[in-house]
């Protein structure tokens, strides 16, 4: 009995610090995928602890939840299960379906200050600015650019400093780069990759040629357009001429593909920047996508988003931290240290990446694209919306169908599915 | 249990009897009258001594109390693995079936009765029906090839040879290995151009292949998989039964002087019918229960060319949050796993011989 008492009251005594701090500080759950090479959930936890250490009273609970996919499904699976976290790291172009379960709520209706959310880029913007509101915030966000090995550019006899402008040099130079043994192709000219989201790659190609994918209301879709039939007629053309693989393309091993020098020029995120550029065994270059009608490509990475599950008070804190990730230092250093464009103009005129841009102007270009990007391709019922134009796309790819068919199909779905969404 | 019957029995009967612990173990089984292995209390058993006999029949009342008590103390037995069987199996069951009859409910709006319409809507569902084809043909190939190959290779590395247990090893390697990690080697085998398989195929000559990118190799090339990593797990078991096989069979075969194959059709094959049911009826689970290396390797493209039917639930269910369609798909293959059990336990089952 009197072990026991002292033992409590002892017990009691040492809990104190750790029960006041408990009831103190608001607590944050806070989901992030892992999308991209490099020590991603150290920077994060990172940031968790310099953020409590400014402004104790808010603990911020960073949890690695997989992929954007595995986070999405794990978030919704909490939330509707009523134990989510207040916010998360989502795609950007997840919102509409987040909005129809009722998921999230605007970020502008918890902030009263307007100025900060136009300090972003509004390419990076677009896909969270849905009836009059704010639904994200920009985190990760990347476009796609192409990366040329100047080394195959010069035995090529091109100019190893000058990448293609448009669709005919990018064919052209394609064309001459690609080096044939026999029967055997030792180094394909181009890879643009169709595993996984080939629609997001498709999209870059319909931009350029003219063409959007959809409404900003998410409601109507326009794959069978002229424009989209160019497009996926230039992929599959550069296929057929032998310059590019047949058929699908991995878009996981067309990073090491580059590597291995098996191909000289490739289509894919900023985000695989720093990996390319810690083991590229060349010289290598990266640019603007070549023009078609115009420039342009698709933004592509993750928002933050605000659940209304979370309390007010929640809100508001999540908010206080948003805005501390989001300053133009925190936002430099994010950029410098995962090769994802920093969010915001004032970003790039921080001296940490002025210095950076200035190492390496590699980084920039991705920046320098914002000016022609569009949104990236987001409608209701996205997933699957997303999935039927992927299927057409493989589909057309592989031979199977052919691809002016293989569009109107994927439009034919994409109606059935976003009928009961228009009013 | 046993304690509680034999005092209720032993106490109405000849204090010299065994105690009936056949009886009280099968409870409410003897009651039914089975044919009791050993004298049970209230059925009369072949030939009853007449002082037991006499004392059940006067005594009946107490007898019954103590098969109540008796089948109490069953279902208590019984009621924790009950409870787990009910509410991870069998209620989980029932709700599927009752979601499949109503709308996928969104944010506010709340499921509603739709009756047999998300039945109808599969019929029209192209991916399903590519899905449900691709499945057939999965299971169609993986199960028969795996198991004759894991019949195979017991066959081979059952006598006495030089690096048995090394062979042995070697063939049960891969069940070792989690499919994940199957999946990934694999994904290196068939990596066009510098791939395990394009490089050694380049030494004959022959160029690239995309194997998993090519709507034609892509399902082939996942059976390849399958049948890679099951046939390892299924040879364990057809080695053990080869192992307990009297030896002196073979030498009564061998002094009748009967052929290697005759011997093998006619004994070797009978007696592994036992071990051959229990290997289908873990193929045939098998054929639509692992998706881990689809997920890996392909994510059921190219153009759904190795979507299979578990996978195509669990993008419906959890990637486009289609729960009323998800749980409609659930059922069907519910319904299919069902229909294999009773076909391969009611056909295949009775001419099976268990020594």
């Amino acid at each position: 009995m009197n072990t026991l008492t002292r033992r409590t009251v002892l017990g009691a005594a040492l809990a104190m610090p750790a029960i006041r701090r408990a009831v103190a500080a608001t607590e944050l759950g806070f989901y992030f995928p892992v999308a991209v090479g490099g020590p991603i959930t150290k920077i994060i936890d990172g940031y968790a602890q310099a953020f409590q250490q400014e402004i104790p009273d808010i603990a911020v609970k960073p949890i690695y939840a997989g992929t954007y996919q595995d986070t999405l499904t794990k978030a919704q699976t909490a939330l509707k299960a009523g134990s989510g976290p207040a916010m998360a790291v989502l795609l950007s172009t997840d919102v509409f379906s987040l909005m129809d379960d009722e998921l999230i709520v605007p970020i502008d209706s918890v902030a009263d200050d307007p100025a900060w959310l136009s300090g972003f880029y509004p390419a990076f913007m677009k896909n969270g600015q849905i009836g009059g509101h704010v639904w994200g915030v920009p985190f990760q966000r990347s476009t796609i650019v192409l990366y040329w090995n100047k080394q195959a550019f010069q035995a090529a006899g091109l100019d190893p400093e000058t990448p293609p402008a448009d669709w005919k040099s990018h064919a052209a130079m394609a064309a001459k780069l690609t080096r044939r043994e026999g029967g055997e192709t030792r180094q394909w000219g181009v890879q643009i990759p169709s595993t996984g989201f080939p629609y997001w790659l498709f999209q870059a190609l319909a931009i350029e040629a003219g063409a959007t994918l959809a409404n900003a209301e998410g409601t109507r879709t326009d794959f069978a357009s002229a424009g989209c039939q160019d497009a996926l007629r230039y992929w599959i053309a550069m296929g057929k001429e032998g310059v590019h693989p047949p058929g699908i393309v991995d878009w996981g091993t067309t990073p090491r593909d580059f590597l291995e020098g098996k191909v000289a020029m490739i289509w894919t995120t900023t985000g695989n920047l720093s990996n390319v550029r810690a083991h590229a065994t060349f010289p290598f270059g990266v640019a603007m996508l070549p023009a078609g009608t115009r420039r342009g490509s698709p933004t592509g990475g993750g928002n933050f988003y605000l659940f209304r599950s979370a309390t007010p008070g929640q809100q508001q804190a999540a908010l206080r931290f948003l805005r501390w990730i989001s300053s133009p230092e925190r936002a430099a250093q994010w950029g410098i240290d995962t090769g994802y464009v920093a969010t915001r103009p004032d970003a790039w005129e921080t001296p940490a990446m002025r210095r950076h841009a200035a190492d390496f102007p590699p980084a920039t270009v991705a920046r320098d694209q914002l000016a022609f990007a569009e949104p990236e391709l987001s409608t209701h019922d996205n997933q699957r919306v997303t999935q039927a134009l992927d299927d057409a796309l493989q589909a057309a790819l592989t031979g199977r169908k052919a691809p002016d068919a293989a569009l109107a199909e994927a439009q034919a779905n994409a109606d059935r599915l976003l009928r009961p969404f228009r009013s | 249990m046993d304690a509680t019957v034999t005092k209720g029995a032993g106490e109405a009967t000849a204090p010299m009897s065994p105690p009936p612990l056949a009886g009280g173990g099968r409870g409410a089984g003897a009651m039914r009258g089975d044919a009791p292995p050993a004298p049970s209390p209230i059925t009369p058993p072949p030939q009853p001594s007449p002082a037991r006999g006499e004392g059940v029949a006067s005594r009946s009342p107490h007898a019954r109390e103590g098969v109540l008590r008796a089948s109490l103390a069953a279902w208590g037995l019984v009621l924790p693995s009950l409870v787990l069987l009910v509410a991870f199996t069998h209620w989980p069951a029932v709700e599927t079936l009752w979601d499949s009859l109503h709308a996928t409910p969104r944010g506010s709006r709340p499921a509603a009765f739709v009756g047999l319409d998300n039945y109808r809507a599969l019929l029209d569902d192209p991916v399903f029906l590519r899905a449900l084809w691709n499945n057939t043909i999965y299971a169609a190939v993986t199960i028969p090839a795996s198991v004759i190959l894991a019949l195979v290779m017991a066959l081979a590395v059952n006598r006495t040879m030089p690096g048995r247990a090394v062979l042995r090893m070697a063939y049960f390697l891969p069940t070792m290995l989690p499919m994940i990690a199957v999946a990934n080697i694999w994904l290196f085998f068939y990596t066009p151009d510098y791939g395990l398989f394009d490089q050694v195929l380049s030494l004959f000559g022959l160029g690239r292949h995309n194997w998993l990118g090519d709507a034609a190799t892509a399902l082939p090339a996942i059976i390849a998989v399958t049948v890679w990593k099951e046939a390892g797990f299924f040879m364990i078991f057809y080695l053990a039964a080869l192992q307990t096989m009297p030896p002196d069979l073979h030498e009564a075969a061998s002094l009748d002087g009967t052929p290697r194959f005759m011997f093998f059709r006619r004994v070797t094959l009978p007696l592994l019918m036992p071990t051959t049911l229990f290997v289908l009826v873990n193929a045939v689970v098998n054929a639509f229960r692992m998706i881990d290396h689809v997920v890996v390797m392909t994510r059921g493209g190219p153009d759904n060319a190795t979507t299979l039917l578990l996978y195509y639930i669990y993008e419906t269910g959890f990637r486009f949050w289609d729960t009323a369609t998800a749980a409609t798909l659930t059922v069907v293959l519910l319904a299919i796993l069902a229909s294999l059990a009773v076909l391969q336990f009611g056909v295949f089952g009775r001419r099976v011989h268990y020594r």
